[in-house]
């Protein structure tokens, strides 16, 4: 019985950093309707991401209809999310909030190439809500962790994402672990402020 | 004690009603298989096991387990076709489905629950729903991920004077509430007794056109980045979920003319959050009997040492 259910797609933790450098996506079937998934370079594919981070700058880039583009900063990089009249939860969540504020999202990745041939990620938000400093740092120390794991498992034989990765990707997985690691620095770095202060 | 050792005398305790065998001389014989003839160590068993049973005239039923019976609490058993012995409470007793099942229910112990089918054509003595039972010799079954136990013409069947609790199966699971579905929020239930179904635009599956009542639920997704958990929030969880009781949701979907408004707002105020949720499973639910919110301080230092060591 609960294998005729669809299961659902797990949202992936990743950092923008990485998420930045992905630009390949793919299909598991011949299905029009089939999931498109985003290969991670550290070998997972991924047709969810969770991210909490900062919106630090928000902006209505429509023409005809609002169309609204959020940064949303980690401590890698920085997340690029749209959200339009198809999103009208996530778009007036957009229209309300007065950056800067911690926020969570929900959402599909997204690619696109620009005109010099560049593939440009970005998040097509399911859900945008604020939330607090603690949610935001268990989400670093969390991404940091899945990270790692998925780096601890590139060299693994049967690692299906991962020999993907190596084919489509001139990318070395050190420097996410690296990212990984500067991440949770900067916490710890944080933590050691709010004590002396 | 080497595992070749245990086997050997597991299988010579087996056969000590019938056949005058030490563990030793059965040890020699399975390390003659294992070592010398590089058989997998449970094929060597049941080899040895065969020989015995040849020996002393026995069909394979005869003897205790017919490979190793174990004590076994019911929410360990995660494999197919094992023989054990469990002791545990009839929970419940349901109707048969088809003429060949004498009876057909769920049995607890501390561990949890699980399904039990006593076929006709074994002869076995009904049990008693509320009768703590201990019964030997059963063998575990397995259909789409979930076990049952099945009595058998070899299973002893022993009345306990005793009482056992029975445990909820009760699971923890952690993540990020990624999804709150539909059919959250404030929602009318078919008013018939014993009914309780959730109305889809004012109406029963069962009932038709009912007038509803009102009551409160989440059904939200929970996801730790590996895999996803569905939890049910009932009123009470809900209400400690969200801080909105069920008379001022109530009060809000009136002001708006509009019930989706209390799933909207809900959404807001518990999205992007991390939860802990402890309840027993239904299906592919976990049903929430209390929940924590993740948000103290996180411990970086853990996974910086684990990084640096990769």
């Amino acid at each position: 019985m609960s294998q005729s259910v669809p299961s659902r797609e797990v949202a992936r933790r990743v950092f923008a950093r990485e998420f930045n450098d992905a630009g390949y996506t793919f299909k598991e079937s011949e299905d029009e309707r089939a999931p498109v998934y985003l290969l991670l370079p550290t070998g997972e594919r991924a047709n969810r991401v969770f991210l909490v981070g900062t919106l630090t700058e928000k902006e209505d880039v429509g023409e005809d209809s609002e169309y609204w583009r959020g940064r949303i900063v980690d401590p890698t990089g920085t997340f690029f999310v749209y959200a339009g009249q198809y999103q009208p939860e996530a778009a007036s969540a957009l229209r309300d909030l007065e950056p800067p504020a911690y926020v969570a999202i929900v959402g599909k990745p997204r690619t696109f190439e620009t005109d010099d041939g560049q593939i440009n990620v970005s998040v097509r938000p399911e859900s945008i809500t604020t939330v607090d400093a603690a949610t935001r740092d268990r989400w670093v120390v969390e991404t940091a962790e899945r990270t790692l794991d998925r780096v601890a498992a590139f060299d693994e034989e049967g690692n299906e994402y991962a020999r993907m990765a190596r084919e489509r990707y001139d990318l070395s997985v050190d420097a996410y672990k690296q990212g990984a690691i500067e991440a949770l620095q900067s916490l710890e770095e944080t933590d050691e402020l709010a004590a002396e202060a | 004690m080497t595992a070749l050792r245990t086997h050997a005398e597991e299988i010579a305790e087996q056969f000590s009603d019938h056949l005058d065998v030490d563990a030793d001389e059965v040890e020699e014989r399975l390390d003659n298989l294992v070592n010398e003839y590089k058989v997998p160590v449970e094929e060597a068993r049941r080899s040895v096991v065969n020989s015995y049973l040849d020996e002393a005239g026995l069909e394979r039923d005869a003897i205790r387990g017919g490979g190793g019976g174990q004590a076994a609490k019911v929410a360990d058993i995660d494999e197919d076709e094992q023989w054990v012995d469990i002791t545990a409470k009839v929970v419940d007793l349901w109707e048969p489905r088809s003429d060949s099942i004498s009876q057909v229910g769920l049995l607890g112990d501390e561990s949890g629950t699980i399904k039990f089918v006593s076929f006709k054509t074994s002869e076995l003595p009904e049990l008693d729903e509320g009768s703590v039972y201990r019964l030997e010799n059963v063998v575990t079954d397995e259909y789409q991920g979930r076990y049952s136990v099945k009595l058998n013409r070899t299973t002893t069947i022993t009345e306990l004077d005793e009482d056992i609790e029975v445990g909820d199966n009760a699971v923890t699971v952690e993540g990020a509430l990624v999804d709150i579905q539909s059919g959250s929020g404030l929602i009318k239930r078919c008013p018939e007794e014993g009914c309780t179904r959730v109305l889809q635009n004012g109406r029963c599956s069962e009932h038709g056109s009912v007038e509803g009542e009102f009551d409160l639920r989440i059904k939200g997704v929970l996801d730790d980045g590996n895999e996803v958990r569905e939890v049910i929030f009932n009123r009470e969880m809900t209400e400690e979920l969200t801080g909105v009781t069920l008379e001022e949701a109530k009060q809000r979907a009136m002001d708006a003319l509009d019930t989706t408004i209390v799933a909207d707002e809900m959404r807001e105020t518990t999205l992007g959050r991390y939860y802990s949720v402890t309840g027993p499973t239904l299906g592919r639910y976990v049903l929430a009997n209390e929940f924590e919110q993740l948000n103290g301080p996180t411990n970086a230092e853990e996974v910086l040492i684990k990084a640096r060591s990769m």
